[in-house]
């Protein structure tokens, strides 16, 4: 038996098409009031958000055609009131608003709720920049305080990843959104806390809508961190979104990524610190190393080498061994010559100079003597000389000179006065002035 | 506990201005280095001693925390 026989069954889409009716029937001209959030704006020019208040919400969609009337921006978080009718979106069976026209009211309450919590936490001093705790330069373990599902756990890690950096990363899982997240994400911090051995926490999660966000905004979250003793950074959402985390927390980055860029970041920069560091410290020491050294060097060339001193001394010795003996050789020399004199003296009137005296004296009268006699003899010699060249006038020889020659006969000497002396043949001499001739008669006349 | 980088690194880069200032004798320049090369070593071994880790702490009920590696493809 088919229990459901004479039962009416419909299609999913019969029934969405019954319900739209319904509801299109009922419904098409509603005035509703209520806040902003997940707008969504795509290039179509349809604008699309979700109107809620603390109790219910709805989808709501306003079309290009209305959309392009308005006035203002939507923005989430904006109270709005606006008029429309209900449709449903078969497709996915829900219903919606199509919104026809809207208007802003006064603020989002959530946004209220901000602003009012920011004003009262201000007021209490709990963001004050004196507060602020300094961010460790050179993190060992990092804490981390975030859905271990989420967005932020990812980009973090993609971060370290990227970066090969070697930190030691601890997470302490928390819901981050919903019911109870702010309280875990507040217990989260205190127990960091009572842990103790983490040097910075991050505490964040990935963006969202203002109502994704909003345990970040809580008190309770608020006064965890603004009770931690360890220095805390705060990465909520995108970096337009700011939160009453970001205001008490120690340092407020964009998003998770930059907070862990910010923590890696301070790491190389540490590393360059300390390179920067180390090189000075060599230069330095070095610099007072080759000064002193320099100074060491002066001292060494001023300290005198003993050995140069004691050449000096030699040097001395020397000159005075020098002094000593030019006195003593000038001395041996002035006696010289003293005694030199002596006997020059003594030699002088020796009789030896007497003797040579008279020797000399019989030398030169004997000189004498002999000049004298030799001038007589001479003069004598002269007399002789002139008497025999008046005897010479008077001689045949004389008469040779003036070119006549004696003949005389060879064999006996005989002069030849006339040439019957002689005949054809015979041999005779001729005697001239000077010098002799042998002849031979050829011929002889007599006249 | 062993001094904290930033401490040791603050304390060289005393020992470096005071090298640099050019008042310290010789034997407290040597000194002085010695002691910013000690600081030095101290620095580089803080940058270099962390290993990648990354892990979770898990509340026991007395109270107590214990850890334990975390890897994303666990959840």
């Amino acid at each position: 038996m088919d229990i459901f026989s004479g039962k009416r069954i419909l299609t999913v889409s019969q029934l969405t098409n019954l319900i739209t009716g319904v509801l299109e029937e009922n419904f098409d001209h509603v005035w509703v009031e209520g806040e902003v959030s997940n707008l969504a704006t795509p290039t179509s020019g349809h604008l699309y958000f979700t109107l809620k208040d603390s109790g219910a919400q709805v989808r709501v969609v306003m079309f290009k055609a209305s959309a392009r009337n308005l006035r203002f921006k939507i923005t989430d978080g904006m109270h709005l009131i606006l008029r429309g009718r209900v449709s449903v979106f078969v497709p996915r069976g829900e219903y919606q608003v199509l919104a026809e026209y809207l208007e802003p009211k006064g603020v989002g309450a959530l946004q209220l709720a901000f602003l009012q919590l920011k004003d009262r936490l201000y007021k209490e001093g709990i963001f004050a920049e004196s507060k602020k705790k300094p961010i460790p330069k050179l993190p060992q373990r990092v804490g981390i305080v975030t859905s271990p599902t989420g967005a932020a756990i990812h980009d973090i890690l993609n971060v370290i990843d990227r970066r090969f950096s070697n930190i030691c990363l601890l997470l302490n899982p928390v819901k981050v959104q919903g019911e109870g997240a702010a309280n875990e994400i507040a217990s989260a911090i205190n127990d960091f806390n009572k842990y103790g051995k983490v040097d910075v926490i991050i505490v964040g999660r990935g963006g969202g809508s203002i109502e994704d966000l909003w345990a970040f905004n809580e008190e309770v979250v608020a006064r965890a961190i603004s009770a931690s003793k360890i220095p805390i950074i705060s990465a909520v959402g995108h970096e337009v979104d700011i939160t009453i985390s970001d205001l008490a927390a120690d340092l407020r980055a964009p998003t998770p990524s930059a907070a862990a860029e910010l923590v890696i970041a301070s790491k190389s920069e540490m590393s360059q610190s300390l390179n920067v560091q180390t090189l000075r410290l060599h230069r330095a020491i070095t610099v007072i190393m080759n000064e002193s050294n320099g100074k060491f060097s002066a001292l060494l060339r001023g300290l005198k080498d003993p050995s140069a001193l004691l050449g000096a001394y030699w040097q001395r010795c020397d000159y005075l061994l020098e002094q000593l003996v030019s006195l003593i050789s000038k001395n041996i020399d002035q006696s010289g010559r003293r005694l030199e004199m002596f006997r020059t003296r003594l030699s002088s009137n020796s009789p030896q100079l007497l003797l040579d005296k008279n020797t000399n004296l019989v030398h030169s009268l004997d000189a004498r003597q002999e000049r004298a006699v030799v001038n007589r003899l001479n003069r004598m010699k002269e007399s002789v000389a002139l008497s025999c060249t008046g005897l010479e006038k008077l001689s045949p020889l004389a008469t040779l000179g003036r070119g006549y020659a004696l003949a005389y006969r060879s064999c006996d000497g005989s002069l030849i006065t006339d040439s019957l002396q002689i005949s054809i043949g015979d041999h005779i001499g001729l005697k001239f002035a000077r010098g002799k001739a042998r002849c031979i008669v050829e011929q002889t006349t007599s006249d | 506990m062993a001094e904290k980088f930033e401490t040791s690194l603050a304390k060289l880069e005393d020992v470096v201005n005071r090298l640099e200032s050019g008042e310290l004798t010789l034997d407290e320049a040597l000194k002085a280095f010695e002691e910013g090369v000690k600081h030095a070593a101290i620095c580089n071994k803080k940058l270099n001693e962390a290993e990648k880790k990354i892990e979770l702490l898990l509340k026991q009920k007395d109270g107590s925390f214990r850890t334990e590696p975390f890897k994303l493809s666990d959840i």
